[in-house]
């Protein structure tokens, strides 16, 4: 019943490693992590990999798979050729320990440094009383097995070791939306946070993060995007800067525009009126069927930069008057820009209510 | 060899060996009492086997129905248990229970919610009233993250008030403990390995809190992890402690046994109450060869009848698939004896030949889409193959139950979660776990943290017991005729799975035990290739030791409980026995052999004694305890 496949597997540790090939068994209806076990049973007893529960509840099993960040015991075997050679090698993003096996540290320090849930002081437990709708929203994000393939896929840090000390990652991002959606926080300063330590501004929205996340949580829709969004509104709306000159801080009447977003669910996709493009829009039929297929995670993309701050702090973002619907753009500079506006998927959510222009004056 | 060996030394008031639900929750409580603590994880933090938990945890808030309170909650736990469980701890559970979760929700949890915006609580078999808080399928996830980012929180607190976030709590991810090491009879250190670069560490430490979880590992079709080799249970065992309850696991009888990506993955029950079917490889829906004369009256005698029952219960009698877990499973598994199993040793579950594609994905959505996603089975399609998986077991250490510290000859050792026994008796039901995790989580912190502050003077960790652990963990990779600890694993569940499964015989536990013998000696000698550096093969040649010798518990166990109850069946002792409910068997070491022992079961107070029926202990309790019972009830009134 079982069939002969070719598996390739780089084995090494930090001194280095090649891809070696394996001549494996394989059933009907096994997972790439079953061969792989399969391989340690047999003819490599020390080959060094991450499992756990082996159902994609606890996300250990992460490793690109013929390039692709996969949870290897949810990638049938079933997915490929009988004939093709199935690559598997570890994330590239971390420090190899040894065979596919990396070290993530960097997601553990990364989540020590995010500011913890702040109880409000006057509940005692018992007392929490939350609305299904409101507490949804940050459910969404807490679905996250850390499985850490986000944070892998994300280009800010793949080949950017030097980016990393700068930048929490996807898995991050949304962990500060989670605490910034979370009807009880007492912290009024995620947005802020996220922007000035996280390094929310490095991410130009590629959607790569979302595109592998097993628990298809919508990581840029639903929570690097409002987050950017919320970051600007309060640093630009100016309402909130007058209001930020006039009150000390932690009575400024930020909580309008922050009441708003946890009262009702404000994200970018429900205002989306076009259709989702995958190929930023391009229109070219051609683009969005190779994107259709799946992001190619070894393309090009531009260096990502932070953007300067002027002498405030603030960031020098005419966003409004900008040519680009978001700053350096993550489709390549072939794409022809203004995209047509009904292929936009990302919209400012005040652009209706201000005048044009507004922007500049900041 | 040894004095030339590396070993990282450090120093801990309370070690808490284990990162799932119990060990985070006792590693907070520690620290919360100033105790400077470590947490010892298997794999990576936030990983732990907690996470596959998916009903939820079970707490009488009352939130749903307000009849519920502490007292029917303790009468479910000790129903389920075949009041086999010990009362105390039943007790303690069902009334701290809503503290913990509520708890929870100040650490950032974010439980579904009822209308009126309280935590919300779900129906479960066994639980009288709605009871457990849950977050969809996922409570087990919400449960360890929530826990999780509160140490996160603590070690936040510590690196503004002392510069470090590691000066009060530290977990070490990755990292096995092999061997705990006594002063005389007090804990003085527990000694392992990081699994990461194969260097040896040591902690010196007064109190150590085992929550290493179960022992699943050792069967062949299982629901659970890896790292459930058992061994909290084989570490308790050589430190002088004892186990209580090993006979008792809980067996699911349908989970997947084809194909291999899913195997052990469990199918809900609602599969068969919504039209699901089993059937022998000749495709003969066998069930009805399987009711018992106790159940004949209330069960279909043919097809006709039991397929009326789902559109007209009232009038109809139910379907021999919906008979108890433990008969259903009995039949599965006489089906794949006789032969008539499917080529994977199960049987066929087919819903897909009895309702409309489109009817079974509105009724199991995630059934559905579990399968599909990680197995590519269409149970629309085809039928399922399902067989009985070892899912949690009741056994554990014996601890005292207000404290969770372990009894036998050792000071200093407390445990809590799943390797400690008694609180579930012999079976435990579902959502008891995840309160049972936190319960005892706590209690066992705060009682492993008190008691280093009674001590008058530091125990001192013994070098020659040092050295012995360095040599016996470097054993199997110095060796290279041993056989592949891989072979040993897959023999040993063989062994686990055909003889001590879910349906026990007294000759088949016997030839287990004669086979455990065999594979003793050949674990003793097993080699392993390669490094030191991340090799799953040597771990696995150090973690076969410990699943040994707790299945020889089991094993021993499960041949002198001449009864069944729970998660015990015997053929050939089919019903339960009341002078059976006084005994819990007692598991301890005598060098390298399991000596069993019959112990009393503590006698429940008056007062908790006095919520059942006198109908419904006429069930469980001898004339003798019926006669001490009236004579109670005789004085209250």
């Amino acid at each position: 019943m079982g069939s002969k496949r070719e598996f390739r597997i780089w084995r090494g540790d930090e001194t280095g490693g090649d891809l070696q090939d394996y001549s494996v068994e394989v059933n009907e209806g096994e997972v790439v992590l079953d061969v792989i076990h399969r391989l340690q049973a047999t003819e490599a007893p020390d080959l060094a990999c991450r499992w756990n529960c082996k159902a994609g509840k606890c996300g250990s099993c992460s490793m690109e798979i013929n390039g692709k960040p996969r949870l290897s015991c949810m990638t049938r075997m079933s997915t490929f050729e009988e004939s093709e050679t199935v690559t598997v090698t570890p994330l590239r993003t971390f420090p190899v320990i040894r065979d596919l096996v990396t070290d993530v540290s960097f997601n553990y320090e990364k989540a020590r440094e995010t500011p913890a849930f702040a109880p409000p002081a006057d509940l005692a437990p018992g007392e929490y009383r939350m609305q299904q709708v409101d507490v949804e929203r940050s459910q969404e994000f807490r679905k996250c097995i850390e499985c850490f393939l986000c944070q892998n896929v994300c280009h800010v840090i793949r080949d950017h070791e030097e980016n990393k000390p700068a930048f929490s990652g996807p898995r991050f991002f949304i962990r500060a939306a989670e605490l910034d959606m979370h009807p009880l926080d007492a912290k009024t300063d995620r947005k802020q946070y996220a922007q000035q330590e996280q390094g929310l501004g490095f991410c130009n929205i590629t959607k790569c993060c979302t595109e592998v996340c097993p628990e298809h949580i919508k990581i840029t829709d639903n929570g690097i995007i409002p987050m950017k969004e919320r970051v600007v509104d309060r640093r630009y709306d100016p309402l909130v800067w007058l209001g930020s000159k006039i009150f000390r801080r932690g009575e400024t009447p930020q909580s309008t525009a922050n009441s708003a977003g946890k009262g009702s669910v404000v994200h970018s996709g429900a205002r989306q009126t076009g259709v989702h493009s995958h190929a930023g829009g391009s229109g070219d039929p051609a683009a969005e069927a190779q994107a259709q297929q799946g992001v190619n995670w070894h393309r090009e993309v531009p260096h990502p930069t932070m953007p300067a701050v002027d002498d405030r702090g603030r960031l020098p973002l005419t966003e409004l008057t900008f040519d680009r619907a978001a700053a350096p753009s993550p489709f390549g500079d072939d794409v022809t820009f203004p995209l047509p506006p009904e292929h936009l998927n990302f919209a400012h959510p005040s652009q209706d209510d201000k005048p044009a222009g507004e922007g500049d004056r900041h | 060899m040894t004095t030339t060996t590396r070993i990282e030394r450090h120093h801990y008031d309370v070690v808490v060996i284990g990162a799932g639900g119990a060990g985070l929750r006792a590693a907070i409580e520690a620290r919360l009492a100033g105790k400077k603590t470590a947490i010892i994880s298997k794999s990576l933090f936030g990983k732990a086997h907690t996470v596959m938990a998916e009903g939820g945890a079970a707490a009488a808030m009352g939130n749903v129905n307000s009849r519920d309170n502490w007292q029917v909650h303790f009468r479910d736990t000790m129903r389920g248990g075949k009041f086999l469980n010990n009362f105390r701890m039943a007790e303690l559970h069902a009334k701290e229970s809503p503290q913990r979760i509520w708890e929870l929700e100040t650490y950032g949890a974010l439980f579904d919610r009822t209308k009126d915006g309280k935590i919300s609580q779900r129906n479960f078999g066994g639980h009288e009233y709605p009871r457990l808080a849950h977050v969809g399928d996922r409570t087990g996830l919400e449960l360890i993250r929530t826990l999780q980012q509160k140490i996160v929180s603590l070690q936040q607190e510590d690196k503004r008030d002392l510069g470090d976030y590691e000066a009060r709590i530290k977990v070490f991810s990755e990292t096995t403990i092999t061997e705990l090491l006594l002063d005389g009879d007090r804990v003085a250190g527990a000694f392992g390995y990081y699994r990461e670069s194969g260097e040896f560490i040591l902690f010196e430490a007064p109190a150590v809190v085992l929550a290493t979880g179960g022992v699943g590992r050792s069967y062949k079709v299982t629901s659970n992890s890896w790292e459930y080799t058992g061994d909290g249970h084989a570490l308790a065992l050589r430190a002088g402690a004892t186990l209580i309850n090993m006979e008792f696991l809980q067996f699911h009888p349908t989970g997947m046994v084809w194909p291999p990506s899913v195997k052990g993955i469990l199918v809900t029950e609602s599969v068969r109450g919504d039209g699901g079917v089993l059937k022998n490889s000749d495709g003969k829906r066998f069930m009805f060869d399987y009711v018992p004369d106790v159940f004949r009256k209330q069960y279909a005698e043919t097809e006709e009848e039991a397929d009326r029952w789902y559109t007209d219960p009232d009038n109809n009698r139910r379907p021999p698939e919906l008979l108890p877990r433990d008969e259903v499973a009995r039949a599965i598994n006489s089906e794949v004896k006789a032969g008539r199993g499917t080529p994977a040793g199960g049987v066929y579950l087919d819903i897909a030949s009895r309702r409309s594609a489109d009817e079974i994905r509105r009724r199991l959505p995630s059934m559905y889409h579990q399968f599909k996603e990680l197995a590519d089975v269409d149970i629309t399609a085809e039928p399922m193959e399902v067989g009985p998986t070892c899912h949690y077991v009741m056994g554990g250490v014996e601890v005292d139950p207000d404290s969770g510290a372990a009894y036998g000859t050792v000071q200093g050792l407390f445990a809590a979660g799943e390797v400690s026994g008694g609180m579930h008796g012999s079976n435990r039901l579902g959502g008891n776990s995840l309160s049972d995790l936190l319960v005892f989580g706590k209690r066992a912190g705060g009682h492993a943290a008190s008691y280093t502050d009674q001590l008058t003077s530091r125990p001192k960790v013994p070098v020659g017991a040092v050295e012995t652990a360095v040599e016996a963990a470097l054993a199997p990779l110095q060796r290279d005729t041993g056989e592949n600890p891989y072979t040993l694993q897959q023999d040993l569940q063989a062994v686990m799975g055909d003889l001590v499964g879910i349906i026990r015989r007294e000759g088949e536990l016997v030839d287990a035990l004669h086979r455990l013998t065999e594979l003793r000696e050949r674990v003793a000698k097993v080699s392993a290739a390669g490094g030191r550096r991340y090799n799953p093969g040597w771990h696995l040649a150090l973690d076969l030791r410990n699943m040994l010798v707790v299945s020889e518990c089991t094993a021993k166990a499960a041949l002198e409980r001449q009864e069944s109850r729970g998660g015990h069946t015997r053929e050939d002792f089919p019903t339960m026995d009341p002078s059976w409910r006084r005994v819990n068997l007692v598991c301890a070491l005598d060098g390298d052999t399991v000596r069993l022992e019959h112990k009393p079961l503590p006698k429940m107070r008056a007062e908790l004694i006095g919520l059942f029926d006198r109908t419904e202990l006429a069930k469980y309790l001898t004339d003798e305890e019926l006669a001490d019972f009236d004579a109670l009830t005789e004085e209250a009134n």
